[in-house]
């Protein structure tokens, strides 16, 4: 088996895992690349169907682009896609940084969603790779009551042998994704055509690496206009990934405090 | 090459961290800005600069310059890339540690040359073997803290070969490293180390050959569960070992039935006829079979085996003791069964001085434990398939240890019987005789009603054109039981196999009546496996004075005189039913009374439904 083949066959078994197990289920989509791969991989592990809802935390600050792609790819794949509006930036955290404190209200938005819907479980597509406390994270990482991750309590992980009980009123994070780098996922998202935001390609020597909210992000100098041209930039460029997040770089604590109070 | 995944493991403090951070700095492998962004925020905290901080994200680990979750990071180099997973060394963090290193293909163990081998030293070591890691590069680092001793390094080399030999593991290099000055970390050769000319860190890493799925060959599928489509039931698992092919014939276990798959089913579509280890797959069988998540799929040649009762060596996470008699949930492949600890033989002191029986294990002990399920479990041993012998361990919501399935254990154990079907099933039999077989199981004390109960029921259900059969104790210990005594273990037997013989009567249309006091809750529970949905346990109750004054039998009378010792009712324990079918008091009803309740029941519960289902037939 090829890496991604062995990265494939392990995030299927993994929502599979999730689906014969944790109910009521829902999954993120942020319509970025991660999420998009990932609903590709759902689609695959359940032969053709999304057999739960995907939902869009939406600040209505995604780039224009990001909505049409929502539209389109809602409508050619069939999906049941809803939008959960998020509370203001007065909910959040006001000791939080400026940029942070607008990512967190994503996390009100989920928290809403899931005492509303009263999920179980929330499928998400982050990596281990991407940012330094999400390499800490668990495939089936449980919440607290309020969402929030106690990440110096984790519970073990062992194998492929995951804990799926969730604690009544509770909730847990599957993350199908977390063995998977950049690289890999666009390597994925290359063999298996799956569409992408055109805003990861280049145009007039900029584009976006990693794909956040208009406000709180910003495109790299890049001249990659193809998914080959972005393989062979990301095999030898020496910026982090979420060099565009603004958020990620206010403070040493800001990603972490937004995490451990229950954002992605 | 293919990617390796390394866990960093040894003592708190040994370095683990640094070396990590170390050997991604010298290959290139930190983003640009990293290293003075490590220095502000070392600056900041009034600290030397950190290596650590590159893994040690957490503001608790910065703060407190300890690991306390496990992490990964990637290295790229063009020969290899290595997934690495830095472990903490802190005992108290012991589960994050096997969590990490549960995940890895190899492991770099560090020992610190001042402090020599360390308590968690010796333990990671011996928690390799268990988690399934046995290849090993030691790092001897610090060695500027001993001058750079060569005697140092040599006696601690020795001293971790013979400790890796006793774990089942084994190292392919011994590395004396200053992980913070970078000597011997990616490049060999380090100008203090003369004594020295074997690989650095990352040369001895990128020697380490290819993984290796080690085990049996046959075909083992953990089902996860049934996927509907248009009208198709497809079956989802991971393929753990072997191979699926369309058109060939498998083993569904523990029901052993043998089914052949119609297609395998891939998405988007297209023609797949063969699917290998690794692969998740979906595939169709032919005709009408039930699989259910939890089931194993096999080849028909070497199937797993069916155990009530198995042996195993687990890390006890949990905070109280584990001690025989202790219930839990164990989940090992796609099943999570009930489990009950037997026995637990043995705890590997971390020095691999066996401690013997000492009856109980303490949290961060490793121990061979026997463990015995109500429910008949298929099994594989660790040796042969890995990934269907790990298991974790239930308490409530709390993962309270890990380990693999050692070997099956038992007078259960088959590998080999594989069960032929009738031509015939149950709905065909009672279309025959108007009503479906069962087993009436009747318990309760001596005395209590159960014979004269249970020949009113066959002689009722007889003139009401039904076939039914009382097993009754006295007369099976004169035939089939002849040659068992009164020894607790023949007791058993006695019951186990009325147990079976009861079955076979229901599966053959009959009704089977049995009298048995079997005051036993798990011999009860053994005979329901045996007749599966077809049994129904009726418990006659009565109180013990009730049956005592009864005495039909005179053996209260002799009991009391002494003549019949473990007479159950007086000096044995009757386990009462828990969740019995139905329960008759014959202390409050006439046995008139009784036999018209029982027989309701019967009417509603066996001949009813099969009637109704006849009427369903066209």
């Amino acid at each position: 088996m090829t890496l991604l083949d062995e990265l494939e066959a392990r995030s299927i078994a993994i929502l599979r895992e999730a689906y014969f197990r944790v109910s009521p289920l829902a999954m993120l989509w942020s319509m970025g690349k991660d999420s998009t791969a990932l609903l590709w991989l759902v689609r695959k592990a359940f032969l053709g169907s999304v057999p739960f809802p995907v939902v869009l935390l939406d600040t209505e600050m995604e780039l224009p682009e990001v909505y049409a792609f929502r539209d389109e790819l809602a409508r050619a794949w069939n999906l049941d896609v809803r939008n959960e509006l998020c509370p203001p930036e007065t909910s959040s955290d006001q000791t939080l940084p400026p940029a942070t404190r607008a990512a967190a209200r994503k996390t009100a938005g989920l928290r809403a969603l899931i005492a509303r819907e009263k999920l179980r479980g929330v499928i998400v597509g982050i990596r281990r790779d991407e940012q330094s406390t999400r390499a800490k994270e668990r495939v089936f990482s449980p919440r607290l009551p309020d969402g929030a991750w106690d990440v110096k309590h984790q519970p073990a992980e062992l194998w492929d042998v995951y804990h799926t009980d969730v604690a009544d009123g509770q909730h847990v994070r599957i993350h199908p994704l977390l063995d998977w780098t950049e690289v890999d996922v666009w390597r994925y998202t290359q063999r298996e055509e799956i569409p992408i935001v055109p805003l990861y390609l280049a145009r007039d020597g900029k584009r976006y690496r990693s794909l956040g909210e208009k406000n709180i992000t910003v495109p790299i100098d890049s001249n990659a206009a193809t998914i080959d041209e972005i393989i062979a930039e990301l095999e030898t460029t020496r910026q982090p990934e979420r060099a565009g997040r603004v958020m990620d770089h206010e403070s040493e604590d800001a990603f972490e405090r937004l995490r451990t109070g229950g954002y992605m | 090459m293919n990617q390796l995944r390394v866990v960093a493991v040894g003592h708190v403090d040994h370095g683990k961290s640094t070396l990590i951070g170390r050997l991604l700095h010298e290959t290139g492998n930190l983003p640009d800005g990293k290293v003075a962004e490590l220095r502000a925020i070392s600056e900041r905290r009034g600290v030397a600069f950190e290596w650590s901080f590159v893994l040690d994200a957490l503001q608790s680990e910065r703060d407190q310059a300890v690991t306390i979750d496990t992490t990964r990071i990637w290295m790229r180099t063009p020969q290899r890339d290595i997934v690495l997973i830095d472990a903490p060394g802190h005992k108290e963090f012991l589960r994050n540690m096997v969590t990490g290193a549960s995940d890895a293909d190899a492991a770099l163990l560090l020992v610190d040359a001042n402090e020599g081998v360390g308590e968690q030293t010796r333990r990671h070591a011996q928690l390799l073997e268990l988690i399934g890691v046995p290849r090993v590069v030691v790092a001897i680092n610090k060695m500027d803290r001993v001058g750079y001793d060569a005697g140092r390094y040599t006696a601690i080399r020795a001293e971790m070969e013979a400790l890796l030999e006793r774990a089942g593991a084994s190292a392919t290099a011994f590395v004396p490293t200053c992980a913070r000055e970078g000597e011997n970390v990616a490049l060999s050769g380090s100008p203090h180390m003369p004594f020295y000319d074997g690989p650095s860190v990352l040369e001895a890493l990128l020697a380490l050959p290819e993984r290796r799925e080690a085990g049996g060959e046959a075909l083992r599928i953990a089902v996860q569960g049934v996927v509907r489509r248009d009208l198709q039931r497809i079956v989802v698992g991971r393929i753990e070992a072997g191979e699926l092919a369309a058109g060939r014939e498998i083993l569904i276990s523990p029901a052993r039935r043998r089914a052949r798959v119609a297609a395998l089913h891939v998405w988007p579509e297209r023609e797949k006829v063969t699917a290998r280890a690794g692969e998740s797959v979906g595939f169709t069988l032919e005709g009408p079979f039930f699989v259910d998540r939890g089931d194993v799929i096999s080849d028909t040649w070497h199937a797993p085996a069916l155990a009530t009762s198995f042996r195993a060596r687990l890390l006890w996470l949990g905070a109280r003791p584990l001690r025989a008699g202790d219930a839990y949930r164990m989940r090992f492949g796609t099943r999570t069964a009930n489990v009950e600890v037997t026995e637990v033989e043995r705890v590997i002191d971390i020095e691999f001085l066996d401690r013997g029986t000492s009856g109980f294990a303490r949290t961060n002990d490793v121990a061979d434990v026997v463990f015995s399920s109500p429910q008949t479990l298929p099994l594989d041993g660790v040796d042969e398939y890995p990934g269907l012998a790990r298991f974790i361990l239930l308490d409530g919501l709390d993962i309270v240890a890990g380990g693999t399935i050692l070997a099956p254990l038992g007078p259960n154990v088959s590998n080999d019987l594989v069960r032929v079907h009738h031509l015939l099933d149950a709905d065909a039999r009672a279309g025959r005789i108007g009503h479906r077989g069962a087993v009436l199981w009747f318990t309760g004390l001596p005395a209590a009603g159960k014979s004269t109960i249970a020949m009113q029921i066959e002689r009722r259900l007889f003139e009401r054109n039904c076939n039914a059969y009382v097993l009754d104790g006295d007369n099976v210990r004169a035939g089939l039981n002849s040659d068992l005594g009164f020894t607790p273990a023949d007791r058993h037997e006695n019951i186990r196999r009325v147990g079976e013989v009861a079955a076979l009567f229901a599966d053959s249309g009959t009704i089977a009546i049995t009298a048995f006091i079997s005051p036993y809750r798990a011999d009860r529970a053994a005979a329901r496996r045996a007749a599966g949905e077809a049994f129904h346990e009726i418990y006659i109750k009565a109180d013990a004075q009730t049956c005592e004054r009864r005495d039909p039998k005179g053996h209260y009378r002799k009991a009391r005189a002494g003549a019949l010792p473990d007479f159950t009712g007086i000096t044995g324990d009757y386990e009462e039913p828990q969740t019995p079918e139905l329960v008759v008091d014959t202390s409050l009803l006439s046995i008139e009374a009784a036999v018209e309740a029982v027989l309701a029941y019967v009417e509603e519960r066996v001949i009813a439904p099969a009637r109704r289902h006849a009427a369903s037939w066209p």
